[in-house]
């Protein structure tokens, strides 16, 4: 009998140091799209284990609250997402779910990226016959980088006030980020001046904040509302307006179906450009907004 | 530039001249020529020197307009608190649901043989219907609790029932991977019975559903399940159930049922997701459960009534797919659950005699539907499913046996099911579903239209 307790006290004890361990490890950090993950990557260095809940060939809108995304917000330390109703599919059954006090809303792990912005398009009416709209405004703000230098600077203080022991680390590894962001940005504004005034067409309308930035025009989406995919007629619609005032291009994300894209540059000879709507795994900020630079300068001469 | 060519012009008409005049000045001539070279070359070297200061400087106030400019970008998208969420109100969803109904047979002739039918169990009517719609209100109540209530309405038999389908309060995150639940809820037994019937790949219920909870188990209790820290998803959980609802049934004081459960899951790689459950469902002295029984028209219809213990085993397989782990556009699920039900006790004829019909009871239920639905389009779906069950019950009178419903009458009842659903947008559905019913001798084939509608607020939907 005493033996049997002595192994169960054991079994316990190891049980408890496995999980003390894992405590006392990096930061668990919980991103929801990897523009997100690759910034907090750069902030906070080998302090945190980040993980990307999706990947830039997922629609971050429809995501399943998978049992694997359960285990992960269970252990996560924070969690860092763009908000503003984008992940409101799947993020607040995670967090039911999780049983994890340290990142539900409201706590200091619960870190929205727009919260900390101010949004574009925000709808006067609420109908859902205008499609799936968002209502605090359009939510794809990693498209504009003074926008994300301003959720930097936020995530770094969160990071800081989560891991003060860290403190030194954050802060240097923000100057270094504002430093390399800012070069970034004035080569990118040098580079992207032959894109200003340019005339685009749209899949979805998540480029809202890229247009701001570069100074695109916006002549036409291929979705007569947002998240209803086009029928024939409404494509035709498109192409007839199209013929009257002439675009440059048609941009679409990387995870979104480009059939009706690809049928519209067959009609009108117009390039497609089908830009990785988030970076890859591997990829840090700049080497993404770089290679999305490029991709729309390649198609523009 | 202009100084450049007044000098070669001079230049010129000084060589023109010296030439003119040739010899005895040439000395004279060429030193003011090197003279005048000087002069030129140091003003000509000065002005390089301003141009070079001039562009640095522009360089430098280009520089402070781009800083200013990323100032004020900045200024310009600064934070402004958003007022458009409404956080303090809960959020609201409808569900709207209605059909247009085909049988073969008459729906009121239905039965499921070796099972005795409770609840809302059966076919629904004939021809055109409302469903069942679903009023939903929802909310964080503070930063440790979350609450939810379901009002059902439904129409039987021409009268419209509202039904509180869910109630409870849930806690969020009380740290460690524990949560807690109390009030009515569907139990997580098995898969489908926590998903709300607007949530389900077809229009009605598993044939297994069907026969042991009358459609889907809800009962008022506690709940609390703990999530292991490891990146393999595992959940262990335990409920204390009221047991005053079928299939616990009776009136029971204090717990009449627990349950306890198990789910493991992950994924495969980016496209593959899987979940697997094992759940296990109690009810201890069950007094007087009723049930619909085995009807033989005229009369003050006899209902069984069971008496005894009960005990359910269920296992759950789920599988999904998606390329790139996207479903929106294509997805591919399949799912799996295997049921069984032990009881031991007794069943009366209530109505009956006198002397009241009764018979002891042994009661051995089983039965799985594996069912496959394919999104092939971003707005078109289709599915298949497969119903089987298997009964084999035993007692003291087969005659009471027989007239309870609970004899299997030697078959094994199934059904196939298709549908082919259009889905316009997230919030809206329209289902096309045939079955062909072999519950009981008579095949049935059953033709069903639904639509589904959900507004308001957007749920997240389990997994």
């Amino acid at each position: 009998m005493f033996h049997q307790w002595k192994n169960t006290y054991r079994l316990a004890a190891l049980l408890l140091t496995l999980c003390a361990n894992t405590a006392y490890a990096q930061l668990n950090i919980f991103a929801c799209e990897p523009e997100w993950a690759a910034l907090t990557r750069t902030l906070a260095g080998d302090a945190a284990n980040v993980y990307s809940a999706t990947t830039a060939q997922q629609d971050p809108h429809h995501i399943q609250a998978r049992p694997s995304l359960i285990a992960k917000v269970r252990r996560a330390d924070l969690l860092v997402c763009t908000g503003a109703e984008l992940e409101v599919g799947w993020l607040p059954l995670l967090l039911r779910k999780s049983g994890n006090a340290k990142i539900q809303a409201g706590q200091a792990g619960y870190f929205m990226a727009t919260d900390h912005v101010s949004l574009l398009e925000k709808p006067a009416v609420l109908d859902r016959s205008l499609g799936d709209i968002h209502a605090a405004g359009n939510p794809h703000i990693h498209l504009d980088p003074y926008r994300v230098q301003q959720v930097a600077e936020a995530l770094a203080i969160t990071l800081t006030t989560i891991d003060p022991a860290n403190q030194k680390n954050y802060r240097e590894n923000l100057q270094n980020f504002n430093l390399e962001w800012r070069n970034a940005i004035s080569q990118w504004q040098k580079q992207s001046d032959k894109l200003r005034g340019k005339r685009i067409v749209v899949s979805h309308n998540n480029w809202v904040y890229l247009e701001h930035w570069l100074g695109l025009e916006r002549l036409a989406v291929l979705e007569p509302r947002p998240g209803i995919p086009p029928n024939s007629k409404y494509l035709a619609k498109v192409l007839a307006q199209l013929e009257q005032n002439p675009a440059d291009m048609i941009l679409h994300a990387s995870y979104q179906n480009d059939r009706p894209a690809l049928w519209l540059s067959q009609k009108t000879g117009l390039p497609v450009v089908g830009l990785d709507f988030s970076p890859s795994n591997k990829n840090s900020l700049i080497q993404w907004f770089d290679g999305v630079l490029n991709q729309l300068l390649r198609a523009e001469s | 530039m202009h100084k450049v060519l007044s000098m070669a012009v001079i230049t010129a008409a000084l060589f023109n001249s010296s030439l003119a005049f040739a010899s005895s000045e040439t000395d004279d001539i060429q030193q003011q020529l090197e003279a005048i070279k000087k002069e030129y070359g140091q003003a000509i070297k000065a002005l390089e020197d301003r141009l070079l200061k001039a562009e640095k400087g522009t360089q430098l106030a280009n520089d402070k307009t781009q800083k200013l400019a990323v100032q004020l970008e900045q200024s310009n998208s600064a934070r402004t608190p958003s007022s458009a969420k409404n956080s303090f109100n809960p959020a609201i969803s409808l569900v709207l649901d209605g059909r247009f109904a085909s049988f073969d047979n008459d729906p009121e002739d239905y039965e499921l043989p070796g099972f005795s039918l409770g609840n809302e169990a059966g076919l629904r009517e004939k021809g055109l219907s409302i469903g069942h719609s679903e009023l939903t209100m929802s909310a964080n109540i503070d930063d440790k609790f979350f609450g939810k209530m379901t009002l059902a309405f439904d129409e039987h038999d021409g009268e419209t029932e509202t039904e509180l389908e869910e109630a409870f309060i849930q806690t969020l995150g009380l740290g460690n991977g524990f949560t807690l639940k109390a009030g009515r809820f569907f139990s997580e037994i098995g898969y489908l019975n926590q998903q709300h019937g607007h949530a389900w790949d077809f229009a009605d219920a598993p044939l297994i559903y069907r026969g042991l909870f009358g459609d889907q188990l809800v009962d008022d209790g506690v709940q609390m399940t703990w999530l292991a820290p490891t990146d393999t998803f595992l959940q262990l959980g335990a409920e204390l159930l009221g047991g005053s609802r079928f299939p616990a049934g009776g009136t029971t004081s204090g717990v009449g049922a627990w349950t306890a459960f198990a789910d493991i899951g992950g994924d495969i790689g980016i496209e593959h997701s899987w979940q697997l459950g094992l759940s296990h469902w109690r009810s201890d002295n069950i007094k007087d459960r009723k049930s619909g029984g085995h009807s033989h028209g005229g009369g003050q219809a006899e209902t069984p009534s069971f008496s005894g213990d009960s005990k359910i085993s269920a296992l759950d397989l789920v599988y999904k797919w998606a390329p790139n782990g996207n479903p929106n556009h294509r997805n591919f699920k399949f799912q799996f659950e295997y049921f069984d039900r032990q009881e031991d006790g007794s069943v009366a004829m209530l109505n009956s005699g006198p002397p009241l019909e009764m018979t002891s009871y042994d009661g051995d239920q089983k039965g799985w539907y594996a069912q496959a639905t394919y999104k092939f389009k971003p707005q078109w779906q289709m599915g298949f499913r497969y119903d089987w069950l298997d009964s084999n019950n035993r007692g003291s009178d087969t005659d009471v046996l027989a007239e309870a419903g609970l004899d299997n009458e030697g078959l094994n009842p199934q059904r196939y099911s298709a549908t082919l659903e259009w889905l316009p947008s997230e919030f809206s559905r329209l289902r096309l579903q045939y079955n062909r019913d072999e519950s009981y001798e008579e095949t049935d084939h059953q033709l069903l239209l639904q639509y589904t509608m959900s507004l308001g607020s957007h749920g997240a939907h389990q997994f």
